[in-house]
């Protein structure tokens, strides 16, 4: 499996919840601290390290709050 | 490292002004990926709505203005007629489309203008808090329709691409939604479809996108995309109604 | 250049041509359609952009639309019409898109008819949408007139970034006569600094009417209004006629001034001191000219084809220094000199100091 990893752009994060209901691999959570905007930004689960770089979350977001990267490596599998 | 999704550059580098999880959201995405994808950023103009979207010339690192209330199709007319080697698009709500600029679209389409027209269905006015839409499904309950619309007080929901897409002037009118990530995708590319069919000079391209207004459905954001599923896509079935021969399968 | 005759809607399509005019949407309305049907075929012609409009509504956002990409667009209609295209011209107004309108007015309120008429005084100069603004207003009273000033409509209207509105009644559309034709101007190049282009090689350019803020609103609005102002202290044109030593003095713009015109030379013939003032704009009203002229006089006559508009501008720059009557007539019907006269005789009986000569 493909190993990925994300930039959270948590500042434009409104707590939607759309990216965690679509991860497949179910490493995002909702955050404990308020952004400015008054939401509770999304984390990645590090610890899982189950994030693919697949982007679907990238692809639900309404407000362009991920940068989504892959191992080079993983992309032959 | 890969990097496998970056914000398109089309769009400013701003928080928006939407509720989470509103469909908006996405489909500025989408048309800004879009634009950036066919590379031709540099001579589009947007003109934005009245509803909701009307700060899209906010998001859109592109020359935009803002029409009156439903007026963006004759606006669009206006702008193409003396710059015909510029994309103009409009992006409009189903009120500003399909109820007051009903006839400037009508006519927009009877005269095949090659511009595109994004239009993002929630199945309620949103910017003035949830009234009852051309589109709204029967039975929905909304501020002015609050024992549900009922058709022999409010008529029928509107489905404008199938209607559009009788019309020779019209090139390509589809409807997509933008509930699911598969859906997202095929949304993408009928907006794709969309702008081609004004860059090969075929006619006017239209997409209607389903898309949340979580606020005014009085869901949360993830309710909402269940509410598409159940209440809107049994109104709205998604396909392409009309795809000019030229543009191929 | 040699005169030729000229149908008075025909000359002012041809004008606006020759002024640079690149585009013209419009929709038909009697007394104005012979504007749109010379246009239909003058300006495909000349490669130029010509588009029959689906409304009035629609004719005026899609010359909204050709006017942000900083072109000369105009359209043209007559009284209905102009209440249709009520919304766009506030949203030309709020966003400083300047472009060009033709009125040629007819008699209403509502369907009304289609004789002759200058009831959209009020409309074109106080209420042309909503929100605070005035469009430049100018009112010829010949064929000549209108076209000279169709040829400064554009310059005007881009200088000032306003909205400029040629009022005509029915009669002047109809009417023929001789006109020597400006010449043709070549078409501008260069686009305005605020035209949409598409932003290749430069930073988007956003044309809005939109201030959510209320001090930004605000300060668009004194913006607005300083410029208003300032034209209004700047662009304000008059003609006037027997005034230098008038005890009485006629009002009237438009086709009215020119019967007004009859008026006073017979009256001067029967020995009664009095001239003829013509606004030309009515927006800005000439006020500082009237009121110049004042002091000198015994009364004052206004003439309209309307129930009474322009007057209250007058009675604003009178001040009640002297008796100001009304002479109207509505819904087509001209008024005519010995009617003129017999008001004047009036006035001169009710100002009670001897006023002949
Ligand atoms: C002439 C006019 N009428 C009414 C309004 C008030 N108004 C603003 S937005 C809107 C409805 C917008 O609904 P829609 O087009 O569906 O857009 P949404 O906000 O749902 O995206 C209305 C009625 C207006 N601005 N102008
Ligand atoms: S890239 Fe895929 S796996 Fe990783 S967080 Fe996003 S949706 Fe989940
Ligand atoms: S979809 Fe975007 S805005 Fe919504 S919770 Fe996830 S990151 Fe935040
Ligand atoms: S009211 Fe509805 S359409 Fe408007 S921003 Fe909020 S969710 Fe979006
Ligand atoms: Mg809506």
């Amino acid at each position: 499996m493909a190993q990925g990893t994300l930039l959270i752009q948590t500042d434009r994060c409104k707590g939607c919840g759309l990216c965690i209901r679509a991860c497949p691999q179910q490493v995002l959570v909702a955050g404990q601290h308020f952004n400015a905007l008054g939401y509770q930004p999304v984390q990645l689960d590090e610890a899982l390290r189950r994030c693919t770089g697949c982007g679907v979350c990238a692809w639900v977001c309404p407000d362009l709050v991920f940068t989504v990267y892959r191992e080079s490596a993983g992309r032959a599998g | 490292m890969e990097t496998i999704y970056r914000r398109p550059a089309l769009l400013a580098d701003l928080p928006t002004h939407y509720c989470p999880g509103c469909g908006h959201g996405t489909v500025h995405r989408l048309v800004a990926e879009t634009i950036e994808g066919l590379g031709i950023g540099s001579r589009t103009i947007c003109v934005a709505p009245v509803g909701c979207a009307v700060l899209a010339y906010k998001y859109f690192v592109l020359d935009c203005c803002v029409a009156a209330h439903g007026r963006a199709p004759a606006m669009a007319t206006g702008l193409k007629r003396v710059l015909p080697d510029r994309v103009i698009f409009t992006y409009q709500g189903d009120g500003d489309l399909a109820s007051i600029g009903g006839n400037e679209i009508l006519h927009a389409a009877l005269r095949g203008e090659p511009i595109t027209i994004i239009f993002v269905n929630n199945g309620v006015y949103g910017m003035t808090g949830g009234q009852m839409a051309p589109t709204t499904p029967l039975g929905m309950r909304t501020t002015s329709s609050p024992l549900g619309r009922d058709s022999q007080q409010q008529g029928y929901p509107i489905h404008l691409p199938e209607l559009l897409a009788a019309l020779p002037g019209v090139a390509y009118a589809a409807r997509r939604s933008t509930h699911s990530v598969a859906e997202i995708r095929r949304a993408r590319q009928a907006i794709q479809r969309a702008f081609t069919v004004q860059l090969r000079g075929l006619g006017l391209g239209i997409v209607e996108l389903l898309g949340a207004c979580p606020t005014n459905w009085q869901v949360t954001p993830v309710e909402a995309l269940e509410f598409i599923e159940q209440v809107m896509l049994p109104v709205y079935p998604l396909g392409e109604f009309k795809v000019a021969a030229e543009l191929g399968a | 250049m040699a005169r030729e005759l000229w149908k008075g809607n025909e000359a002012l399509a041809e004008a606006a041509v020759r002024a640079g005019a690149e585009a013209f949407f419009g929709y038909p309305i009697t007394p104005q359609t012979e504007l749109l049907e010379y246009m239909a075929r003058r300006m495909p012609e000349l490669g130029r952009t010509f588009l029959q409009a689906e409304s009035e509504i629609a004719a005026i956002h899609m010359v909204y639309g050709a006017a942000c990409a900083g072109v000369r667009a105009l359209s043209s209609s007559s009284s209905p019409g102009i209440s249709l295209m009520q919304e766009g011209l506030s949203y030309l107004a709020g966003s400083e898109v300047p472009c060009v309108l033709v009125d040629i007015m007819r008699g209403g309120p509502g369907l009304g008819n289609i004789q002759p008429s200058q009831s959209d005084y009020f409309q074109l100069t106080r209420s042309a949408g909503h929100g605070d603004f005035h469009p430049l207003v100018l009112a010829p009273s010949t064929v000549q007139e209108a076209v000279d000033l169709m040829y400064a409509s554009f310059d005007l209207a881009f200088g000032w970034r306003t909205l400029v509105i040629l009022a005509g009644d029915g009669t002047l559309g109809q009417m023929m006569e001789p006109v020597e034709m400006p010449p043709m101007r070549a078409l501008a190049v260069e686009r305005p600094d605020w035209a949409l282009t598409g932003a290749a090689g430069r930073s988007p350019r956003v044309i809005s009417s939109l201030y959510l803020d209320a001090a930004e609103l605000e300060q668009s609005n004194l913006r607005l209004q300083a410029k208003l102002q300032q034209m209004a202290a700047t662009q304000q044109r008059w003609e006037s006629f027997c005034v230098e030593d008038a005890d009485y003095l006629v009002v009237a713009f438009g086709t009215v001034a020119r019967i007004a015109q009859s008026a006073v030379r017979a009256a001067r013939r029967a020995g009664i001191r009095v001239g003829l003032f013509r606004p030309v704009t009515l927006w800005p009203y000439p006020r500082q000219p009237l009121d110049a002229i004042c002091p000198q006089l015994r009364g004052v006559l206004v003439v309209e084809m309307n129930g009474g508009q322009m007057v209250e501008d007058v009675r604003c720059v009178v001040r009640e220094r002297v008796p100001v009557r009304f002479l109207g007539h509505l819904g087509g019907v001209i008024p005519m000199p010995d009617e003129i006269e017999a008001e004047l005789a009036q006035l001169v009986s009710l100002s009670g100091r001897a006023a002949f000569s």
